[in-house]
């Protein structure tokens, strides 16, 4: 980045251009009423702002606890992991049954789950068992694999006439949105947002690494498992709303660093939801209103941040 | 470095001939196994005991007999074709589905299904092995680009390299209107195997015994490039034969029966586990145990739901995913 603009401006500049595709989203090609177009279009900008609030949140400070820019939530199966407790409530407590339960309760005993799940596999990982960063996320994509295929398995033995309808939903979708999940959802990453913020002046510190941030005076280990239950909660609702997405995180937030210049969480965290917002409801306004492309921006997203994930393991494998 | 083949555990002669004839016993019994159970119900004693009428010649002729010879055929060659593709990247937690040679195979039938949909099965066999050279190059290449400082970043740049080809696909097949039928190239299945339909897994059998014949000369290139000169072996020749075995085998699976995961990686580790790190002598031994899994894979696939299936596929997949978390955090320490 040559420009020497300030993080002032370059965060004014990415919040107008992330406005901009918002009112681009709603605005553009309406043919019909208003109200048509409000009712149709505003619950997915929506979903959209909060899938990138969520997922650009939870990576950036995913990455500050562990201090790298390769690993993110999604590469450690988290996402996915939802999915499986999803599928395996089910399948314990029966369909129906589960179905009568109110969604905020229903919603909340998976994110209840995945947490509880989150905190049990990061006790593994992080005890001092495992200390290559390459094996985490291996053992994190296998993980990842590994939980799709057996919720897929699980699906078709459940219901060998359903999987057609529930299988789409193991890759992320911005066009099918769960938008019931919308209030829900709302909530626990407002919750989620209110601890940062209530906390956010402690992060560059976290960020310095466990021993400089205990020398500082840090209550490490209590913050760290804060900050992963918040992550936890991000990422299932992200998920519930969306479905998985896998590298969307990794390029949000590298994107952010890069166009901001600087380590510190209060540019780095607002950057990463103006970046997300940006490429999720700039990129699905290219597609869907420019192009008027059938293509799924979730799988654009994937491969061009596999590209930038191999290019990172090549660059960090070289320095 | 670890994970390599530097450490020849010599595997002693009766060990390997006590697991020859465990594996070959078991293979026996889960094919016999296999040919008895489908959806319509027929008996292999009934064709032993007295009157083979014609429908159970034909159930056993025409779609019994033809799958389970495909799923013999299959593990069997996916297995070798894995332990060719470990030799050459000198790591032994790769395999075609994990660095992109299936994906890219698939995307191969995607291409053909796009511009040349009624192409004879000769055409639709070469251009697929075409593409799935294509994702091994691509795969070594990168490879070649990494300092192998760590040998977990091999497996971890196939999977994510394979994640990308597979992408890649999806877009095109979501233009075309192919999503379902690139699904089903992605995930082997082989209920739709009958008479006439999967004699290309012939071919697959011969290339498979080409790869345990030039085995001895594959035990030296994973000792390097160097040493491979130096005891006389023509190197560059060399990976360009395992390099075509590798993606004809996966070609003519992809074609048949469509992508199958993990057998490549579970069947050599599982054999070098029981008899160590020297594979020239137990070679047999990883394709008798690629069959194994493929059918033990296909009869469960069959029994969990019958008359239902599941595709074998996804059990594979769980138990080669249960496989390589083992394998990994086993051999933790080695690795950090």
């Amino acid at each position: 980045m040559g420009l020497t603009l300030n993080p002032v401006w370059r965060l004014s500049l990415l919040a107008l251009l992330a406005a901009f595709c918002a009112v681009g989203f709603m605005t553009l090609r309406v043919q019909t009423d208003w109200g048509f177009i409000l009712e149709y279009r505003g619950p997915r900008l929506l979903a959209m702002l909060l899938v990138a609030w969520a997922i650009g949140l939870s990576t950036v400070l995913f990455q500050s606890i562990t201090q790298n820019r390769v690993l993110t939530p999604a590469l450690l199966g988290f996402d996915v992991l939802f999915l499986l407790v999803q599928v395996v409530v089910l399948l314990i407590w029966g369909a129906a049954q589960w179905q009568g339960l109110a969604l905020p309760l229903r919603f909340g005993l998976e994110v209840l789950a995945v947490v509880l799940l989150a905190l049990l596999i990061f006790r593994l990982l992080f005890s001092g068992a495992v200390r290559s960063l390459h094996l985490l996320i291996l053992i994190g994509i296998l993980a990842g694999i590994l939980f799709r295929e057996l919720t897929d398995l699980l699906l078709r033995i459940l219901d060998p006439g359903v999987l057609a309808i529930d299988r789409g939903r193991s890759a992320a979708s911005f066009n099918r949105i769960n938008v019931s999940l919308l209030g829900v959802s709302t909530a626990f990453v407002g919750a989620a947002s209110l601890y940062v913020l209530w906390i956010w002046r402690k992060l560059d510190v976290l960020a310095l690494g466990r021993d400089i941030a205990v020398n500082l005076g840090l209550d490490y280990q209590r913050l760290v498992l804060r900050l992963l239950v918040v992550i936890a909660v991000l990422v299932a609702a992200a998920t519930a709303l969306v479905g998985p997405t896998l590298f969307f995180g990794l390029l949000v937030a590298n994107l952010a660093y890069v166009l901001m210049g600087t380590q510190q969480h209060r540019w780095t965290l607002p950057a990463s939801v103006c970046v997300g917002v940006i490429c999720l409801v700039g990129g699905q306004l290219l597609l869907e209103h420019v192009l008027a492309s059938s293509v799924p921006l979730s799988r654009v997203i994937e491969l061009v941040g596999g590209l930038l994930f191999i290019a990172l393991l090549l660059r960090g494998v070289r320095q | 470095m670890p994970g390599s083949e530097l450490t020849p555990r010599g595997a002693s002669a009766p060990r390997v001939t006590v697991w020859l004839i465990i594996l070959l016993a078991l293979v026996v019994g889960l094919a016999l196994w296999s040919l008895n159970v489908g959806a319509s119900r027929m008996s292999l004693l009934n064709v032993l005991t007295g009157d083979p009428d014609d429908r159970l010649s034909k159930i056993l002729f025409a779609s019994r007999l033809p799958r389970t010879l495909a799923l013999l055929l299959a593990g069997s060659a996916l297995a070798v074709a894995g332990l060719i593709l470990q030799m050459m990247a000198r790591n032994r937690l790769v395999e075609p589905s994990t660095v992109g040679t299936m994906e890219a195979a698939a995307l191969g039938l995607l291409v053909l299904a796009w511009l040349a949909p009624g192409a004879p099965l000769p055409l639709r066999f070469a251009l697929v092995s075409v593409f799935a050279l294509g994702g091994t190059l691509i795969f070594l290449a990168v490879l070649r680009r990494i300092a192998l400082r760590s040998a977990l970043i091999v497996p971890l740049v196939g999977l994510v390299l394979a994640g990308v080809i597979a992408a890649a696909g999806a877009l095109l097949a979501q233009q075309l209107d192919l999503s379902q039928s690139l699904r089903a190239w992605n995930s082997g299945d082989f209920s739709a195997v009958l008479r006439g339909r999967y004699e290309l897994l012939w071919l697959a059998a011969g290339l498979t015994v080409v790869a345990m014949l030039a085995a001895d000369r594959f035990t030296v290139i994973g000792l390097g490039k160097d040493f491979a000169t130096n005891v006389g072996v023509n190197y560059g020749r060399l990976m360009l034969l395992g390099l075509l075995l590798v993606a004809m085998i996966s070609a003519s699976v992809v074609v048949v029966v469509g992508a199958i995961p993990f057998i490549g990686l579970v069947a050599p580790n599982l054999v070098r586990w029981l008899c160590g790190d020297q594979l020239r002598r137990s070679i047999p031994l990883v394709a008798l145990l690629g069959a194994a899994l493929m059918l033990a894979a296909d009869l469960a696939g069959r029994l969990i739901i019958h008359p239902f299936e599941v595709p074998s596929s996804g059990l594979l997949a769980v138990t080669g995913c249960l496989v390589f978390l083992v394998i990994l955090i086993r051999g933790r320490k080695q690795w950090a």
